[in-house]
């Protein structure tokens, strides 16, 4: 594929605003020294200062726990509700339904977070809690917030699905439980994997809706990155940033390469199918 | 299924890992509420506070003890936070207009200075400050004075006097000023003389009629960009708090000539530790307040922070001072004797919000112009 001069110009310019940040990022976080401005050597200098900071590897591994299971939580309860949903037999009840999964979506992060954390505070005073927010008051706020990306991706797959399946399934003696998990879940599976996958990256990167749930002992790294504001960030973070950017390119070339062999032996199936039935169309033409 | 059920398995082994995580019936917790970056954190082969008091304190009474130390942006951040009860502290560490307000308003208690012996060596003229005038809810922390920066490559060191190097017109389009209204009129009155925590409208006309002279000659109105700007030597001069220069000097470039100066008349800050009423530990938080005051955390912190320290055990260590250096030492401590009546009389103070919102005009017109 040739691109005129203009596309060429065009795409570099983009990548440029795409990458360059992170590409600063990357090497500042090689420099010896703390400045931004000026680039004294190469060092490991503060990836091993990153490895001995134990508030910072705390507040990451809070984040990764916060995130995997919210992501999966959501991902057992979005599947749930989108089957829930697909199986409703009036046309309105599912547009209704439809739409109010989508308000936490559409609703901005701020207003998500600031009555989340109302209701918490409400809630944890009529049982006269002294501190209403915490680990669990955090889950439940990304969970919310989760759940409609996971039913937007589930949902399609549903649609998609042939119905006759799952009635073939059953009448060929399966029991509807059995049916489910043995013929709808493996149609679905790749909406369900997508939407667990945007549930993670979701609640990964999360601030605002942290920022205003988040109790005591329990700060993700967002918030704690934000906090830093006093003082200037450290390059400790550059280091921080530029090995979680690593980690999520190895992820996303490892779902891509999977994603591809997938489709290449769909299509090869497709192909030997094809080629089958021109074979015994040939067959029959010589008779 | 299989999945299904392993997913929920690992679900529930995650959570129990974290709930274990938290201790058990035995082990108290002391939850600290403090600025980001704002204590001696190990890093750099510096003295790892926090976890010093936990080792130190299982020694001494031979109980467990886990510190929560959470931090926070700003005073109206933590504020929010508290005001609410959404979460609760035992110890928070705001900066002097918070803690009138916080006292004001209910939300500290008395702190017993029996359990705080080291209090002490906490100097004089930190005692009776405006904000805490009986010394009853706070123990100073640290403390900064703004002053002026400037690249000496740059400007000619005659023309490094007072407020009025900020409004030189040979260096145009080399000067950075604060973007904050408060901060940025600040400059203005103290270059003037005047009140800066006035409720008449004329001394703020008058403060903004002078910044409006400066307008032309500013580069840009910055915060923290001021680092990157003054370091890379992008702008020469520009206005922060001492402990900041020495931030600036560690990372400025070769061709960067960073010098610092105080004018006569200038802003001063004071941080300092609170047992907010949401407290839970009350003794155990005090004796926490003590610890900091104590000589290795006080001078590791001192250290790792780089503002100014109000204990006597910190500026009058021979380790400490050889530390910073001659240099540092003399514009961190530039004669503390008058310190309360310098800070009663110039430091910001809590205005009232017609006030406010009048700065608020006065701001957005001179950001307009």
């Amino acid at each position: 594929m040739k691109m005129k001069p203009i596309a060429k110009f065009y795409t570099a310019l983009v990548m440029i605003f795409l990458f360059a940040p992170i590409a600063i990022l990357l090497v500042f976080s090689f420099n010896e020294a703390k400045s931004l401005s000026v680039f004294s050597g190469f060092s490991l200098y503060w990836y091993r200062e990153l490895f001995r900071d134990s508030d910072t590897l705390g507040a990451v591994r809070n984040t990764l726990v916060l995130a995997v299971s919210a992501s999966l939580i959501s991902t057992v309860m979005g599947t749930a509700a989108a089957v829930g949903i697909f199986k409703l037999r009036s046309k309105y009840l599912r547009t209704l339904m439809d739409t109010v999964t989508n308000i936490p979506m559409i609703n901005p992060d701020i207003i998500t977070g600031i009555s989340l954390m109302l209701m918490f505070v409400f809630v944890g005073r009529l049982f006269g809690a002294a501190t209403s927010l915490s680990f669990w008051t955090m889950l439940i706020a990304h969970i919310t917030f989760c759940l409609p990306y996971v039913i937007l991706q589930v949902l399609p797959k549903l649609q998609q699905m042939d119905k006759s399946l799952p009635e073939a399934a059953m009448d060929l003696g399966c029991t509807p439980l059995r049916a489910f998990f043995k013929v709808e879940i493996p149609e679905i599976l790749p909406g369900i994997i997508t939407g667990l996958i945007m549930a993670f990256t979701l609640s990964l990167d999360d601030f605002v809706i942290s920022y205003f749930t988040a109790g005591n002992g329990f700060q993700t790294l967002p918030i704690r990155i934000y906090n830093m504001t006093k003082k200037t960030v450290t390059p400790k973070m550059y280091a921080l940033a530029t090995i979680i950017f690593f980690v999520i390119l190895a992820l996303l070339l490892i779902s891509n390469l999977f994603d591809s062999e997938t489709s290449e032996s769909v299509r090869k199936a497709k192909e030997r199918k094809e080629s089958h039935r021109r074979k015994q169309k040939l067959k029959e033409k010589t008779k | 299924m299989k999945k299904l059920v392993s997913l929920l398995v690992l679900t529930a082994v995650l959570c129990a890992i974290l709930l274990s995580g938290c201790g058990g019936k035995d082990t108290l917790t002391l939850n600290v509420y403090n600025w980001g970056e704002y204590i001696s954190d190990g890093s750099e082969d510096s003295f790892d506070t926090v976890r010093e008091f936990e080792k130190w304190y299982e020694a001494e009474y031979g109980q467990k003890l886990k510190v929560n130390y959470d931090t926070f942006a700003s005073n109206e951040d933590m504020y929010n936070k508290l005001s609410t009860g959404a979460v609760s502290y035992d110890i928070v560490i705001p900066s002097d207009y918070m803690i009138a307000r916080m006292a004001d308003e209910g939300m500290l208690l008395p702190l017993n200075f029996d359990n705080i012996p080291n209090y002490q060596y906490i100097d004089k003229s930190f005692r009776g400050l405006y904000y805490d005038p009986d010394d009853t809810y706070s123990v100073p922390y640290t403390y900064g004075v703004v002053g002026i920066i400037y690249n000496a490559n740059v400007v000619d060191e005659a023309d490094a006097v007072e407020w009025d190097l900020m409004w030189n017109p040979k260096y145009a389009g080399n000067i950075v000023q604060f973007n904050n209204p408060r901060d940025a009129f600040g400059t203005a009155q103290y270059k003037l003389g005047l009140d800066v925590n006035a409720t008449d409208h004329a001394n703020w006309d008058a403060a903004l009629a002078e910044l409006k002279t400066q307008a032309p000659l500013v580069k840009s109105y910055v915060m923290d960009e001021i680092y990157n700007m003054m370091e890379s030597g992008e702008a020469a001069i520009g206005t922060y708090y001492a402990g900041d220069y020495f931030t600036m000097l560690d990372a400025a470039s070769d061709n960067v000539d960073l010098r610092f100066y105080y004018p006569s008349e200038t802003n001063y800050f004071v941080d300092a530790m609170c047992i907010p009423k949401s407290c839970q530990h009350k003794e155990l938080a005090e004796i926490f307040i003590n610890y900091m005051l104590s000589e290795e955390p006080a001078i590791a912190n001192a250290e790792y922070i780089y503002y100014a320290s109000p204990n006597s055990l910190v500026y009058e260590s021979e380790d400490y001072a050889e530390e910073l250096g001659e240099e540092a030492m003399e514009i961190l401590y530039p004669g503390i004797e008058n310190f309360s009546e310098l800070y009663n009389k110039f430091a910001y103070r809590n205005l009232d919000t017609d006030t406010l919102d009048y700065i608020n005009t006065l701001w957005e017109e001179l950001k307009i112009s």
